[in-house]
Formats: structure tokens, sequence, C-alpha cells
């Protein structure tokens, strides 16, 4: 790739700009097809039978009277999804989950599944499959998992990454340790220490469409399947391998997606309908229930945190420690690892050490949820800096910026930074009016900090110019936010042309080259990345091109505001041509013309936010209420600044939700018991106010743009700055997230009786 | 399956009562299509009763309001005399579920779905509210607090169906109101609730009192010597300790998903006392 | 099972359908009429994302039965727009960028629709608290918000 990716610190035209998105219209009249709005002929209705028991051993399943009943058309347990893992541990545990092999790991957990001319039958067919269970001791809880008494969920797996091999087998699959300096000698140097012990409860990224798929299968090995997902490519890579199919004959289309946040970021039923579909020999439909998504897809870790932290009387942070446990479900997982390396990330720290315990529970697989794990890291951390700046006697947002990470701090988690936005965010907060409003009785004001790594990866981009000099954009990461609108604009920019004479899609798999999933905040920076350099590729061939119509050397040629300039004054007397000049003569100056990229995208920058808000607190009942909410963030350069803001409050929001209301509440059976949006408790319109925010643009000195994910860090802060305002309103520490009105009450009542 | 609707309640009474299998009733459907879909109940036959006539309507008579089992909650609210006389009902009603649910939820099927936690029933059953029950047998009238026995059972026999529930005309000095605790700001079930019915003597002293709580017992409770320790009040200071002290130690709430024991008692006394205040308020209270 | 034979009006067409007895009306708009706009997000009443309007009264069509539709007029998201006239809502909801990934956005488009022929100046909080049976996961309800707010201003100007 003889590709630059440098900042360069150009001045735009297009980008940062607020056009409308190419696919509202579609969305404001009903026509975008997400995931259940696609058919096929003699498609049929797949539905999967799924374990009651947390914890069970499947001793048999018998499902002649279900292939008996008409209109069913095919009935498969695991026997019909067979190993083909070739001991890769990860695929086989995403197999395990799609269909349980020999036990049942949690409520919820698909054991066999039926495909029928219709729902009705398909339902009917359920009843009548006979599981025989033997059921098994459970747990649930993240702490009592790690326990040495508690049932064994897996006992094949002994703690990695320990000194000592262990002997005895574990739900604790890995320990994972981060830090420099000595702790000790630090917390020695202290004035003041805070140490606090934290939980939250386990939540559930809770898009509004649930996960669902059309599998087509034909008896010559290749395959289709419609799906929502947030990477079609990744899905086709492990169907195909769990299924073995070959990749490049199952061609995958991403449907319009109804939310991810992480959560589509799995397979779980897609392969349960391919198989259905090749054993029924017709294409099969399946889509979850909003039970089936909360018992069985793949919501975020429960946690445990204990956190340290010591500074002197001038506000120094001498020593930072926290143990983190992570529930991952009953399979293995880095959830812990991941909240390990972002605890401490806002801070430049001499002593610093995190550990991080994975923990097996009889809960779904836990799946990324928006900067998976950091924003319960962030709730422990944020919120003993809060107490120790309060012990202090030193404002929160000062304390903070005292001891702010800043360009050549050597990050907890190892790296040193470049350019960040720790420093300007504080800053901004601190200048920020919100910081300043009165408060009236019984509310608290908060605030917080919270970091995400973004990724980058492997992205590959075609855009095609039209003869009529219209342009395609084909893009491989699946839009979730308005990528296509940010992804037109950067593509209008380089080329020099107006918005409107694009058009951005996302491309099947067959259409374009491998991309990885749209997480990790990577879509508009990677794509936006490729973008460039395809857009880069097709100037060259418009050069070329131009070159030719004039009959000059291509050197000669330069590309300006969306047209070719032929260089020097001995060609004062030829005028620009256009693109679209150039691209109606393309039939006969050499074909198409097209502009390719195929890149692994590095470098992308690391992202910090502040907020800020205001809770009341009703202290008789424990009710809060949300009274003003700012988001301050840096996106590197905001490319559609309007989607930027977009990303920030619908972040801000869910933090929200998390903070005060949401959780997985499992009964003493292991059963879930909130399996639905009546009691799994999402913020509506009324719970919330408007959410201001502040857009700062530090660029990114590894995107031609300076560009930066912006779309995860808008979670990490709120359960710790909400954590912090309501903790200032009614004077109790809140530390089990969510902090909903039973707890808050219950903690007043502590209090209250001394 | 069978669906149908009948035009007059004599065929919905007499379907009920010869079918075979598991018979349901359709008013809004809120809680009966909740039930279809969980696949908790699976009715052989479906009676879909908003055809029959002065079932959908609200009428006033001498006596008070006459609301048909077929009305809407969105229509309570937008009935102004209702409204007027009792406040507390409507805005009770009106807390069912979301805009979309209000379309379709009645009190009646509030009423017979017998959750505990059911918003209209404190309100109701604090307003001495009574069910008009059409059966094979005839007609008789019951009071609300009759119906539910149970959560999700009722002292319905087969084939019988509330056909209105009737609420009394009011005297001048009168105010009801009804609140209830949820996390959100909707959309939730309560977590526990309090309905208050009063009227007041020509010097702004009680008269008469009703006090219901709602999810603090397995079924909506009549809390009679809440009611009584607010007779002759004026709801001073003492008289609403005392109140959130009866309620809180009337309740019977169980620990589940929505709330604890302790919250639900404490909570319950809370909602009380500002109910009470509402209502008395409402009445002319000063 | 018996099917019920329907005769309905749906965006002002008159359509008839043969429905199973316990069908929702979603069912049959998005399966047996291809009128996939209302969408189920939960099945329960709890998303708003399959809203419809039947005879003026807002609903969610997964709470209603097919058979329920005989004789009455049910409004869709599909009706929306005149021909390529977007309704103001729509114009402004694109405009605000109220929408994200849009899976909620047919629901909200009706519901605030349904809001605004009721009250055609709602405040802030009406607003709120009128669109919240209908759940959001990408926007936090700000743009929503105010795209309804200026709809409304531009309707009101009409």
């Amino acid at each position: 790739m003889n590709f630059d990716p440098r900042f360069t610190g150009r001045k735009f035209s297009s980008v940062g700009t607020r056009p409308l998105r190419p696919d509202g219209i579609d969305k404001v009249t009903g026509r975008a097809r997400y995931g259940a709005d696609f058919n096929m002929a003699g498609q049929l209705v797949g539905r999967v039978l799924r374990s009651p028991h947390a914890h069970a051993v499947i001793k048999s399943i018998d499902t002649s009277k279900a292939e008996k009943l008409a209109g069913v058309k095919a009935v498969i347990t695991a026997k019909d999804l067979p190993d083909l893992t070739d001991g890769d541990a990860a695929m086989y545990d995403i197999l395990d989950n799609s269909m349980a092999r020999t036990k049942a790991l949690y409520d919820g957990h698909a054991v066999a599944a039926v495909a029928a001319i219709d729902a009705r039958i398909a339902r009917q067919a359920l009843k009548l499959i006979e599981v025989d269970y033997e059921v098994l001791p459970h747990v649930t809880d993240v702490d009592e998992a790690m326990n040495h008494h508690a049932p064994l969920i897996n006992d094949a797996i002994f703690t990695e990454g320990l000194e000592e091999k262990p002997v005895k087998a574990s739900n604790v699959t890995k320990r994972t340790q981060f830090g420099h300096g000595d702790v000790h000698k630090g917390f020695a140097q202290a004035d003041f220490i805070v140490e606090r012990s934290f939980k939250t409860e386990q939540t559930h990224q809770g898009y509004i469409e649930p996960h669902a798929c059309v599998a087509s299968v034909n008896p010559d090995g290749t395959a289709d399947l419609w799906v929502c997902t947030q990477g079609h490519f990744v899905y086709r890579q492990h169907c195909a391998q769990l299924l073995g199919l070959e990749a490049s004959k199952l061609r995958v289309t991403s449907s319009e997606i109804g939310g991810g946040f992480g959560g589509k970021t799995h397979v779980w039923a897609e392969p349960v309908a391919l198989a259905l579909s090749r054993k029924a020999g017709r294409p099969v439909k399946l889509v979850m229930t909003r039970d089936e998504v909360f018992r069985a897809s793949g919501p975020t870790s429960a946690t445990s945190i204990d956190v340290k932290i010591g500074a002197t009387k001038d506000g120094t942070i001498t020593a930072a420690e926290a143990t983190l446990r992570y529930s991952c479900g009953p399979y293995p997982g880095s959830w812990a690892e991941i909240g390990a390396m972002t605890a401490f990330a806002c801070y430049n720290l001499e002593n610093v050490k995190t550990v991080g315990f994975e923990v097996l529970v009889n809960r779904p697989k836990t799946a990324a949820y928006r900067a998976p794990s950091a924003p319960m890291a962030a709730f422990a951390v944020e919120s003993a800096v809060d107490e120790l700046a309060h012990e202090l006697g030193m404002n929160a947002v000062d304390f903070r910026i005292k001891n702010a990470a800043q360009e050549g701090t050597r990050a907890s988690y190892g790296p040193v930074y470049g350019p960040i936005g720790i420093g300007p965010t504080l800053e901004a907060v601190k200048n920020h009016p919100h910081m300043k409003a009165p408060l009236k009785a019984n509310q608290g004001r908060g605030m917080a900090c919270g970091f995400w790594f973004n990724f980058g990866g492997q992205t590959c981009v075609d855009l095609n110019i039209g003869m009529d000099g219209s342009v395609s954009l084909a893009v491989g990461t699946v839009d979730v936010g308005g990528s296509r609108a940010s992804l037109s604009l950067v593509a209008a920019e380089e080329l020099g042309i107006d918005y409107s004479q694009l058009k951005a899609i996302v491309a099947d798999t067959s259409s374009l080259g491998y991309n990885d999933m749209t997480d990790g905040s990577r879509g508009t920076f990677s794509s936006s990345m490729a973008t460039i350099s395809a857009a880069r590729n097709a100037i060259k061939i418009l050069r070329d091109r131009a070159a030719q119509m004039w009959d000059i050397p291509v050197d000669d040629v330069v590309w300006e505001k969306g047209h070719a300039i032929a260089k020097g004054e001995k060609y004062g007397n030829l005028s620009a041509l256009s693109l679209k000049d150039i691209a109606a003569k393309s039939g006969t100056t050499g074909g198409p013309i097209a502009g390719h990229s195929e890149l692994v995208a590095d470098g992308a920058g690391v992202s910090f936010a502040t907020h800020i808000c205001d809770i009341e607190v009703d202290p008789e009942t424990g009710a809060t209420r949300v009274i003003r909410y700012t988001v301050v963030q840096d996106a590197g350069k905001a490319v559609h600044p309007t989607y930027v803001e977009g990303q920030y409050q619908g972040g801000a929001a869910q933090g929200i939700g998390w903070a005060l209301n949401e959780e997985y509440i499992y009964g003493k059976d292991g059963r879930l018991q909130n399996a639905g949006f009546l009691d799994y408790r999402i913020p509506v319109c009324s719970d919330l106010p408007m959410i201001d925010t502040q857009i700062l643009e530090i660029p990114n000195p590894n995107h031609p743009y300076g560009v930066r994910g912006v779309g995860e860090t808008s979670i990490v802060p709120p359960l710790a700055a909400i954590a912090n305002a309501v903790s200032n309103a009614v004077g109790v520490r809140m530390t089990h997230i969510p902090m909903s009105p039973p707890r808050i009450l219950a903690a007043l009542d502590a209090e209250r009786e001394g | 399956m069978r669906y149908i609707r009948p035009l007059s309640i004599e065929d919905a009474v007499g379907e009920l009562a010869k079918a075979v299998g598991p018979a349901a009733i359709l008013a809004g459907g809120s809680d009966l299509l909740v039930r279809m879909k969980g696949g908790f109940i699976e009715p052989e036959l479906i009676v879909d009763i908003k055809a029959i006539g002065g079932l959908a309507d609200i009428s006033e008579t001498a006596d008070g309001f006459r609301i048909g089992a077929a009305v809407p909650c969105a229509v309570l609210g937008e009935h102004k005399a209702l409204k007027q006389a009792w406040p507390g009902v409507v805005e009770a009603a009106n807390l069912i579920g979301s805009k979309q649910v209000q379309g379709r939820c009645t009190i009646t099927g509030n009423l017979c779905n017998a959750s505990p936690a059911a918003d209209s029933v404190p309100a109701l059953v604090a307003a001495g509210a009574k069910a008009v029950v059409a059966g094979p047998s005839g007609k008789r009238t019951i009071a609300v607090e009759s119906v539910p026995t149970a959560p999700g059972r009722t002292s319905l026999a087969k084939g019988e169906i509330i056909e209105a529930i009737l609420l009394d005309k009011r005297p001048v000095h009168a105010g009801d109101a009804y609140l209830r605790f949820i996390p959100r700001t909707e959309m939730d079930i309560a977590v526990v609730s309090a309905g208050v019915n009063l009227t007041l003597d020509d010097h702004g002293a009680i008269k008469t009192a009703r006090v219901a709580l709602g999810a603090a017992a397995p079924t909506v409770l009549l809390v009679k010597e809440a009611g009584q320790v607010l007779i002759g009040s004026k709801l001073d200071e003492a008289t609403l300790e005392r109140l959130a002290k009866i309620c809180a130690g009337a309740c019977r709430p169980i620990d589940d998903k929505r709330g604890t024991i302790e919250f639900r008692r404490k909570v319950a006394g809370v909602l009380a006392q500002r109910a009470a205040a509402i209502a008395y308020k409402r009445a002319g209270g000063k | 099972m018996a099917g019920v034979a329907v005769s309905t009006t749906i965006n002002g067409d008159a359509v008839e359908y043969l429905c199973q007895p316990d069908e929702t009306l979603l069912e049959v708009l998005r399966d047996r009429l291809g009128l996939t706009g209302a969408k189920e997000g939960c099945g329960t009443g709890d998303c708003g994302a399959c809203s419809v309007i039947v005879d003026g009264r807002l609903v969610c069509s997964c709470l209603v039965l097919g058979a329920e539709a005989e004789g009455r007029k049910v409004e869709t998201i599909e009706g929306m727009a005149h021909g390529d006239q977007l309704h103001p809502l729509q114009q402004k909801f694109i405009e605000h960028a109220a929408l994200q990934c849009g899976i909620c956005t047919p629901g909200f488009l009706i519901a605030a629709k349904d809001l605004l022929e009721k009250n055609p100046s709602p405040t802030e909080e009406e607003i709120r608290f009128g669109l919240a049976g209908n759940l959001c996961r990408c926007t936090g309800y700000d743009k929503i918000v105010r795209a309804v707010q200026d709809a409304a201003a531009v309707m009101k100007g009409a």
C-alpha cells in the first residue's frame, strides 16, 4: 500500500458539513429492509427450543414426535451441527453456544430447532420435542462463582495466568495484570487513601431490532444469508467454518441493522438457520423473540471491582490499584482484561496495578457492548477519584486535571500516548456553563471521565465512477449510525465533488473484499481511510484519462477541486476537465474508472470524554431524575458533526439507563426474570433531558483527516458521572449499579439509621 | 380456535357458557394478547365484546357514571364530566401503559386481569366502584374489590362478563387521587401504589375516606384503618404520619424484580400521604 | 383453526384478507400484506415499533388481532407520505438526524403524527410523555424531540 495515512491539516469543504443521509427517505417511509423484512420463495419459519434450566446435562433429545407433525420440514439438534472446529477453542464455544452439545449452560441455551411452514406449526413442534435433562447446581453471581465451593461450569478449565499452574479446575478462566511502578511504595507516600468495592449488574445492548436472518443452503454447497449484523464478513467466516461451507460460496448480505452496540458481532441463530435450511432443503427465516434476545444473545458482564487510590495533600495521585472480576457467561472471555486495561487510562500514574479475573457463570455468553468492559471500570475508578478529591478538599475537576494523562504519558496499559483529549475535555468541562449552574434542593452534580481505545483493522472499499459522472461507493463496514453519509462526505472531499453526486452502499460479502466488523468505533475511522485511498487511486486514473484526452504527459495533470488541470503555461488554452467530462469519455479512453482500496487501518486514535450530569433524588422514595446532561468528547475530526452528536447522545442515554435502572435479574432457580422491555427498563423519552454535546477536535496524527472513532467512548463516563451526582445529592456513596430506587432508598435509610 | 364478535351481551354470555375449552374475553387485548404471545394461554374461543351495544360508551346516570367494559382508557381521559368527578380514577386509568396501550386497554380488563399491581384498581376500590356482572343466571352488581381473588384469578364464574363499572355521583366536597411508584417516568408496572378517596364536611374536615393500596398484597388492599384515621382530620402532620404507618403495616408485599418488601412498605406509606394530600386539595380542603 | 375473513381499509385502500383468529394485525400487515414498515421490537406492546393508527387511535399493532380490523380504518407508515411528498415529520426526522439505525422510526413517526394531530403545539414535556411508548436505543431522544418540535412549527405555519 503506497497510501500515506498521516494527518496533513488540510482545509475541508465537505468534511464537517451536515448533509442529509442517503438512507433517510427509505427509513422514514418504512421501505428500508431490516433483518426480518426479507423473504424468499418457499421460505420456512425457524424456531429454537431453549433450555429452561440454568445448568443441566442433556441426557437425550427425542425429536420424533415433532418430525411427524404435518408442516414440519426439519428438526435439528447439535448432531446436525457436527464439530468442524478442528481444535479452535473459541469457535467451538461459538458452536456450543449456538446449539448446546452435552450441557445446557444457561436459561435460554438453544438445544434444538425446527423449520415449519408457519409459525404456529413451528411453535407446536417445539412442544413435541422431549428433552431429558439432569439438572445440575448452578451459579449466576460473579463473586459466588469465584468461591471454591461454587458449582463448576466447565471442569476442563484451569485458571490461566497464575504464577503456579493450578491443580484444580475453576470458574476463573484467566488472570491478567497491567501496570507499572510499585504501588506499595506509592501508597506509602500517600496522605489520603480511598479504598472501596463496587458492583455492577449485567446489562443488555437493548437494540430494538431482534436478531433476524433468512438462510438458504443449496445442494451444490452454495448458500445465501440475509442477516442483521455488525459484520457480515465475520459472520460469513464463522458460519462457513461451522457449517463446512466454502467461505466464498456463502454470500452474506447485511440488512439494514436495527441497532447492535456490539450485540450483533456474534453468531447465534445464523448457523442454526443455515443448518435448518440445509436439512429442509428450503430457505428458512429465523427471527428471535424479544424474550430470546434477552435470554440468549450476548449481554455485557456483571462485575465486582475493588479500587484503591492514594494521593498526597497537594492532589498528586501516588498509587492506584484495582482488582476487576467480570462475568463471561459460560465460556471464557477477555472482558476483565479489557476492564483492567482501561481502568486508569485517563491518568498519568507513576505506580499503577490492575488485575483482571474472567469468571464463568450460568448466564448467556457475554458479548461486546459499546466500549465493552470500560464503563464498569470507569464507574469504580471515577467514583473513587471523586471521593478522594472530596477527602483532599479539592475540586473534582481540578483534581483530575492535575493527574490527567497527556502526550508522552505512559498509559497504565502499556503504550505511550500521542496527542490526546483527556486534558482538553476536562478544561472544557471546567469552563462549561453547566458546571456553574445553580442546583436546587435534593439535586446533585457529578462528573466523570472515560477512555476507549478504538480499533482499526482490515478494510476494503470500492469507488466506481459512472459514465454520467456520478459516483458509487461500496463499503464493507455495516452502517449502524450514519456512516454512509460520513463516507460519502469523505469521498466527496477527496474527489472534490459535491456530496449529492455520490451514493454509498454497504456491499455484500461476494461483492467486496473482507472487512472487519463495525465494532471498536472503527466504521468511519477505517472505512474513511480506505475511501480516501480508493478516491486517490481513482484520481490517478482520472488524471491519466485527462492526459489522454489532452494528449499530454500525465505528470503534467493535477487534480484540484474535482477537475483535472493541465499544469504549466504551455497548456494555457486547455480548460479544466471535470470529473463528469472525463467520465463521459471513459468508454473510449480505457473503460470504466474506479478506485479500489484494501488496507489495514492502523493508528486508531484513543478517545476520551468527560461528562457532567445533574440528578434530583426524591429522598422519600429513592426516585431519580436526570435534570441536565452534558457530553464533552474528542472526535479527532467530526466528519458529519450531527452524527457525531448522535453518537455522544446515544451513548450517554445508554449509560444513564445502565446507571439507574437496567439490570438482568435472576431468580434463585437461575432463570432470567425480566426478559422483556417491560421489566428490563431502558430509558424512555420522558426519562431524559436534552443531552448537550461539545465536540472537541484533537486530530489523530495517524489519519489523513485526523479522524478518531467516536461511537463508544460516550457510554464510559455516565455510570460514574451519575453515581457521583447521586452521591453528591444524597450524601451517601453509591457503590452498586444500577442505582435503582430500592437501592438508593436502602442506602439512605442505612445512613439515616446511622 | 375461534374468534367471534357477538352483538349482544346475551350472545356473548351464551357462547362463553357453552365453550368447551379455554375461552377468553377480548376488549382491549393489552393483557390477553401478551399472554397469548407468551404461550401462557391458548384460548379455544376469543369473544370480542367491542361490538356489543352500550359496552363502548360512558353514560351519565342519575346515580353517577356507567363505564362500559369496552371503553378504552384514553376515552376516560377525554370525558370531561368523569374527569371532573373522579380525577383519581381517570388519572389511574390513564397511567396504564403507553399512549398506544391507552387506545386499547380498559378498566374492566385491568380489573379482570387481577394483577395486584393494576393501576386503575386501587383508585376504583378507593372510589367504591361497583361492577355489573352479566352471566348465565342474570345480572348482579358487586363491589370491584370482590372481583380479584388472587393474582390472575377472579370471582367470576364460567360464562360471566363484567359489562360495566359504576361510579357514584359526587357530593360537593369530594376528591380522589391515585399515585404509583415506578422506576422510570412511564411504561412500568407499579412497584407499589395508593388510591385515596375523600369527602369533606363544610368545615374542611374529612367526613369519609377510603384508602387502597396496589402491589402491596396478592390483591389490591382496601385499608379500612387508613380511611378511619383520616376521618375528622384536616390532614395534619400527625394524621399523615399515622396514615403512613398504618399503610406500611397493612402491606403484605413480596420481594421481586420490581421492588423489595422494605421498599414497598415504606413507599406505600409515602404515596398514601401524597395521594391523600392531592385528594384533600381536590375536595376543596386547604 | 378457522380463518377469519376481514374487510378493512388500509391507508385509504380497501383491503381484504383471511387471517387466523390469533394472528395479530402486525403479523397480517407484515407477513400477509407485505407492509413491513411496522416493526416487531417486542411483541408485547412495550416498544412501540409496530405503532399504527386504527380509527384515529394510536395502537400497537402487535396488541391488535388481525380479525379486529374488520370495518376499521388502519393507517401505517407506508401511507404517511403523499406520493413523493414527505410528511413534515418525515422530512424533519431526516433533517434533524432523528434516526440512526431507523428501526424505531416508523413507530415514532406514527406516534408523533397522532400526537400532533391531537395537540398541535405540544411542550417538550408533552412530546416526551407523548412518545414514551416508543423506545429508541440510538439517539437518546434528543434529536427526535427536536424534529417533532420543528415539524409542529412547520405544520402550524402551513
